[in-house]
């Protein structure tokens, strides 16, 4: 599961936002993944209490997950990526590598496979909230 | 909002003692078979070696490996398979060998993905066979990767020696390692070695025409039986 692998990134880039501002306690961090990487989420948020050191022991994970949406570069036509219709394997092969879908998908109005995702690509760090230590009373 | 995945890059690769770029100014100078044979000999020498095709558009290791059957392992991270004694890794996995355009961007966004939950391990050499050129590959690898060393192949063809030029120039530039140049289908009266070493750039060695050298491809056991494969073997002394 590669989803392992994105939360340790997590982990580590909430570490790292915490330090360079400060923040001695986190108590909520908001991440956004994007549907088309059809992260598994129960794993995905298992992963990240796992893998969670003491400094984050506080930390509540909120998870949200965004809508991709697909721009074609020839007719401009704007689309949701959706799994429906897509064999098991090549939504698998989007999962480890949404980038694929370059092979797969193409603009349901004109049929050009070149599109750009715009929206909800993969797993981003929207917000650490914390308590700095001068915040304290 | 923050890409939490470049965070984790470095570790990925904390593990790799020497990772070896080979790159090329143009297509078409043989760089794919010097990647595949160059690794395939480190393997062969006892040397824990990877070899990761970023040719992400057109990837051909694959071919030159006859690469079949195999699917890279999930184990909290993606572990590439064992292939021939090497861990190889390619986007074809996932694209099943069918075109897949990609822009800039995307390109950086695939490259990042990959390098962040690629588990390669304990390894002597990663060995990337890159794109053509000075795209977004190479700046990837030197802003993400940040110590690979970069090995130019190109021809005897002045063509394809002048974009050499502009290659050697920008990896100056951005204090890029050159681990040095090689000269691919060499012909006769070639200037390649004198004017690489005028540019104070390691010259690493000179592989003949081999004219039987395609007919091996897919076959590595044959491959590694060739001219062109001996010559290779006589770069990686003036590498290690």
């Amino acid at each position: 599961m590669h989803e392992w692998a994105l939360a340790e990134s997590v982990i580590k880039t909430v570490l790292k936002v915490a330090e360079e501002n400060s923040i001695d306690k986190v108590t909520e961090v908001r991440i956004r993944i994007g549907e088309m990487q059809q992260l598994e989420h129960d794993v995905f948020k298992s992963a990240l209490l796992c893998l969670k050191p003491d400094e984050l022991k506080d930390a509540e994970f909120i998870v949200e997950i965004a809508k991709t949406k697909l721009r074609c570069g020839v007719c401009n036509h704007e689309w949701l990526f959706q799994k429906e219709g897509f064999e098991e394997d090549v939504l698998e092969s989007i999962h480890f590598l949404p980038e694929v879908s370059h092979a797969y998908i193409k603009c349901p109005i004109c049929g050009s496979p070149d599109f750009e995702i715009i929206e909800g690509r993969g797993i981003w760090v929207e917000s650490v909230k914390g308590v700095r230590g001068s915040d304290r009373p | 909002m923050i890409d939490p995945r470049v965070s984790i890059i470095q570790d990925r690769v904390g593990d790799i003692n020497r990772i070896i770029a080979v790159t090329s100014g143009k297509g078409g100078v043989g760089k794919s078979l010097l990647a595949s044979t160059l690794a395939l000999l480190l393997a062969r020498r006892g040397r824990s070696t990877g070899l990761f095709d970023l040719d992400f558009t057109s990837p051909s290791t694959h071919f030159i490996l006859g690469v079949r059957e195999t699917w890279p392992i999930e184990d909290k991270g993606i572990i590439p398979p064992l292939i021939h004694g090497l861990r190889y890794m390619s986007v074809v996995y996932y694209s099943k060998n069918r075109a897949m355009p990609l822009r800039g961007i995307e390109f950086s966004n695939a490259f990042i993905e990959l390098f962040s939950v690629i588990k390669w391990g304990s390894l002597d050499f990663l060995i990337v066979d890159m794109p053509p050129g000075i795209g977004d590959a190479m700046l990837d690898l030197i802003r993400f990767v940040k110590r690979a060393e970069f090995l130019i192949v190109t021809t005897s063809s002045p063509l394809a020696f002048e974009t050499v030029r502009k290659l050697i120039s920008m990896l100056n530039e951005l204090e890029a390692p050159i681990l040095g140049v090689v000269e691919n289908m060499k012909m006769e009266g070639s200037v390649v070695k004198q004017e690489v070493l005028r540019l104070g750039v390691n010259f690493l060695g000179e592989i003949p025409y081999d004219p039987v050298v395609e007919n091996s491809l897919g076959n590595v056991c044959e491959l590694l039986k060739t001219a062109f494969a001996n010559s290779v073997n006589k770069i990686i002394e003036k590498m290690e």
